[in-house]
């Protein structure tokens, strides 16, 4: 499909988790994104701290795809015990570069790779006095000759590790001389560059690299979200940390050093439910960051929440599962469950942001949608777009953006009116009003999980009790309206066949239907952002013989979703799942069409 | 069902607090209890505490999880905001709730059931953060909506209605409150509303966590002989060992107190708790002592009751987080958004 070439390439990280690789392999990608040239990096690790093996995936996108590519053309083997593997997964014409100071003549076992070898330990040996920075040294030092093989500019690099060691400017030269020994080691000895390299281009202006986790905490900031619980589950952490950091930073009150903020990290997922709604009753923009686990044991609060009507916006980074499942890995497996979340009749609001930049934006829309619709909203992201860096367009805040607060009377307006409801239906949009404690004695109401009335009092009666929720039923048909609606992207002429994807397959779609449609396949696609679905979603299925459905997950959640709340025609929807835990790649899709396509005209 | 309005009637000439209104201006809607029921006494005098502290009901927030305790939020205070939560989940709502607002009083209702079985995490981290807010674990020893069976609380020995005896050991929210750093703890009687009037007005105006844990007995499960959280077990038991009156800012402390028995704890809201202690070598500001006298009396089935320990200097929740005067809800969005400029700027890492 492609083959590695200048701008075009992946290479492939690997060491043991602790040794300080992640700031090293952080830092090539800068340097690659710093020369112009559009970059996807991921991160595979382990659920663990130090001693386990650790990958870092640089793909070098020279036309800007944001995707994973499966194939590696370029390993950096930091770590003996995974060069078995990974030799195995370099691409025919690929190269292996690992540390010559143990020699492994057994790495030769492929005639069509090239396997080549730097003393990179004994050289840092002979450099560094100290056992931590000789570790840390030989990180460098890949980068350095990393940085020979793929004409990475070294200037760009020492600019890089100037700013890495800011307030810290003695490392500095520390850091530069472990760069030339692995780059003048590879001048040396080997033909530099490769065939396959980095050339400078002028695509990465305006662009920014980011994680989903950290643009969704800015955008809660921005979104003007109050209030933040949380209880520490990965890959979901982040997501506060980044949160709790721009507050600090940015809404402590100058006057008076009070916090214009509240964050309380919770006992476990059941209070971090409980404590964002409990500040959502009494009027803060709050938010709850967790992952699938989380929302398991958050269920009872969400029907909770559904029922008695109470802003809550939770954001699931979705892992794999069942149960801890592979805690470090990406899928797209909590769709179903945070579409009903809880016992009984319920059902919720759902986004589905496919990058950072759209993270940033969803965070905010959540807590609008939340506080419009007084019910729990999730914004339903994954580790892959959690936890890797992507490169999107910078962040930018509408200048003329109102937080939508939804129907909250005011004291004035409680004095006016002759007596409050909290779930009467004044105005016929299904939304209630609500009040605020300590606002106005008019406004006092008791918020039950019992049954209700539209008044708000207890009740044991089927008519009163059904009213309520056949307004909430309605109530949630007509937010459909309101969430974010579907991108299209149609190709250049007319397809028969379409594809449907949410969130973060959106970058491997994109780019096969590309490839589909240069192949001489034209499809037409469909990324879903939000739940209730739009009933454009039916429409498209209707308008082509087949719809490929592609998720992150075994049972195909999202396709029976689809089946389930759209009028789309079961028999015209096809599932393409990827479920492995690694994020999805073009080349897979691609296939998966590809070979479906080719049953079909056999058939 | 708590949907019964109480008729309102009004006696000629009835007595009216600071804010001009009366008691019954703190009722709510017609208890659904048992007849007897020592929770409805926990009502009235938490109806009482706040005529009598005059505070005005709205703002007042009223939380509460499930079970018969926690039903009995409607059943005062009707001009407050409440809310009846998720069982065992109340203090974490009533945190959230209070970290909002840090100029509302807050009033957690519950239960035995639902604070030291299912809901005995989130009550000990309420009282670790020591959120701002009285907590009234109403204690029967028994699960009354069930029908019948055994609390954490019950004694062992103690016999249920149908016979069987409880063989585990009791959890005593007194001493695991202590344990975990509890900055007010007291303990009552449904049975002794001038006892408990003034350990509520006492716990309102700490600042902290308060825990009033209150003996309540259940009539219809757990009032008979063998019973050890029955009327007549606990008039037997009880066993007053500090008292504590509650002197607003605004008047003189007037009571004569002799050194070595009572003592003045002043309070952040610059009233005072005078402590009378009724048994002498009891210090009810020393933690470790009153864990001893707590767990002296378990052993010979002494019901320990009053002010059993204050801690005024351990800041509340909302100084540890440095919370705002203005609630939140009311911080205007200006003062939210960091603006254009902090945006591009904080971008700069990551280009």
């Amino acid at each position: 499909m492609n083959g590695p070439g200048i701008n075009d390439f992946t290479l492939r990280i690997a060491t043991v988790n602790g040794t300080g690789s992640a700031s090293a392999n952080g830092l090539l990608m800068k340097a690659i994104f710093r020369m112009g040239v559009p970059v996807v990096g991921k991160n595979v690790f382990p659920s663990n701290i130090q001693g386990l093996p650790t990958w870092y995936e640089i793909r070098v996108t020279g036309d800007g795809y944001a995707g994973r590519d499966s194939e590696t053309h370029f390993v950096i083997a930091m770590n003996p015990e995974t060069y078995a593997d990974d030799l195995a997964e370099l691409a025919p014409g690929g190269v292996l570069l690992y540390d010559s100071t143990w020699p492994r003549p057994q790495l030769l076992s492929r005639p069509d790779v090239t396997v080549i070898g730097a003393p990179l330990s004994a050289m840092c040996n002979d450099a560094f006095k100290a056992a931590r920075s000789r570790i840390l040294m030989k990180n460098m030092a890949y980068v350095g000759a990393a940085a020979a093989l793929l004409n990475l500019d070294l200037s760009v690099i020492e600019q890089l590790v100037t700013e890495m060691f800011a307030g810290k400017e003695k490392l500095i030269p520390l850091n530069m001389q472990a760069v030339a020994l692995g780059h003048d080691y590879a001048k040396q000895n080997f033909k530099c560059p490769l065939d396959f390299r980095v050339s400078p281009l002028d695509k990465t202006k305006g662009k920014v690299m980011i994680d989903g986790n950290t643009a969704a905490g800015i955008g809660a900031v921005f979104g003007g979200a109050t209030f933040g619980a949380w209880y520490p589950i990965t890959p979901s952490t982040s997501l506060m940390d980044s949160f709790q950091k721009y507050c600090e930073e940015l809404r402590v009150d100058p006057e008076t050093g009070q916090n214009n903020f509240c964050i309380l990290q919770a006992e476990d997922e059941l209070a971090a439910a409980g404590l964002t709604i409990g500040a959502a009753w009494a009027g803060a923009r709050g938010f709850t960051p967790t992952s699938g686990p989380g929302v398991s044991l958050m269920s009872e609060f969400i029907g909770f929440a559904y029922y008695t009507e109470v802003p809550l916006v939770i954001c699931d980074i979705q892992r794999v599962g069942p149960s801890t499942g592979m805690p470090t890995r990406t899928q797209q497996c909590d769709i179903q469950l945070c579409a009903y979340a809880s016992h009984g009749d319920t059902r919720h609001l759902v986004l589905f942001p496919a990058d950072p930049g759209e993270c940033f934006e969803f965070s905010a829309k959540a807590l609008d949608l939340a506080e419009r619709f007084q019910t729990p909203v999730f914004f339903l992201s994954d580790i892959d777009i959690g936890m890797n860096d992507w490169m999107v367009d910078e962040l930018t805040w509408p200048e003329d953006y109102v937080p939508d607060r939804g129907k909250v009377l005011t004291a004035e307006q409680l004095e006016e009116v002759d007596a409050f409801y909290r779930y009467l239906d004044v105005d016929g949009d299904t939304i209630p009003y609500r009040t605020l404690p300590g606002i106005h004695p008019k406004g006092a109401y008791f918020l039950r999980g019992s049954g209700h009335t539209k008044l708000g009092r207890y009740t044991e009666k089927g008519p009163e009790y059904k009213e309520v929720v056949d307004r909430l039923y309605e109530k949630w048909k007509r937010a459909a309206a309101f969430m974010p609606q579907p991108v299209v992207k149609t190709a250049g002429r007319p397809a028969r066949y379409g594809m449907i994807a949410i969130g973060s397959s959106d970058a491997a779609v994109t780019e096969a239907r590309d490839r589909l449609e240069a192949a001489g396949v034209p499809v037409d696609y469909m990324r879903i952002r939000g739940f209730p679905f739009s009933d454009h979603v039916a429409a498209f299925v209707e308008a082509h013989e087949e719809v490929f459905v592609v998720e992150q997950n075994r049972d195909a959640q999202l396709m029976n979703l689809l089946i389930t709340e759209t009028s789309a025609a079961k028999e015209k929807l096809v599932p393409v799942l990827h479920y492995s835990g690694e994020p999805l790649n073009f080349r897979f899709v691609f296939e998966a069409v590809e070979t479906a396509l080719k049953v079909r005209k056999i058939a | 069902m708590t949907s019964f309005v109480k008729p309102k009637i009004r006696r000629l000439n009835e007595p009216t607090n600071a804010l001009g209104k009366s008691r019954a201006d703190y009722d709510g809607a017609m208890s659904t209890l048992c007849a007897g029921c020592g929770h409805d006494s926990v009502t009235a005098a938490l109806a009482r505490a706040f005529y009598e502290l005059s505070t005005d009901p709205k703002d007042v927030v009223k939380v509460s999880g499930i079970g018969c305790s926690s039903k009995t939020t409607t059943y005062f205070l009707k001009d407050a905001h409440g809310a009846n939560t998720v069982h065992g989940r109340m203090p974490s709502f009533a945190t959230g709730a209070a970290a909002v607002n840090k100029n509302l009083t807050y009033v957690g209702v519950s239960g035995d059931g639902d604070s030291l079985s299912i809901g005995l995490g989130q009550m000990a981290h309420a009282i670790r953060r020591n959120v701002d807010m009285i907590y009234m674990l109403e204690n029967n020893g028994v699960y009354g909506l069930t029908k019948g069976q055994f609390s954490a609380s019950s004694d062992i020995g103690s016999k249920a209605k149908k016979g069987a005896t409880n063989m585990l050991p009791p959890i005593d929210p007194a001493i695991m409150a202590l344990s975990i750093g509890a900055t007010f703890v007291a303990r009552s009687f449904s049975g002794d509303k001038a006892q408990l009037v003034s350990l509520i007005k006492a716990g309102i105006a700490h600042r902290g966590f308060a825990l009033i844990d209150v003996i309540s007995p259940c009539v219809s499960f757990n009032d008979h002989k063998g019973s050890t959280k029955s009327y007549a077990h606990t008039y037997q038991y009880y066993h007053k060992a500090v008292h504590a009156d509650y002197v607003p800012p605004s008047e003189e402390i007037t009571a004569a107190y002799d050194e070595g028995e009572s003592m003045p704890v002043e309070l952040h809201d610059g009233g005072t708790i005078m402590l009378r202690k009724l048994d002498a070598d009891y210090d009810p500001t020393n933690r470790a002592s009153a864990m001893e006298k707590l767990m002296q009396s378990q052993q010979t089935q002494e019901i320990l009751t009053g002010l059993l320990y204050i801690d005024e200097s351990r800041p509340a929740m909302a100084e540890h987080k440095k919370l705002p005067e203005t609630p939140l809800h009311s911080l205007p969005y200006a003062k939210l958004n960091p603006g254009a400029d902090a945006l591009r700027k904080l971008q700069e890492e990551f280009r």
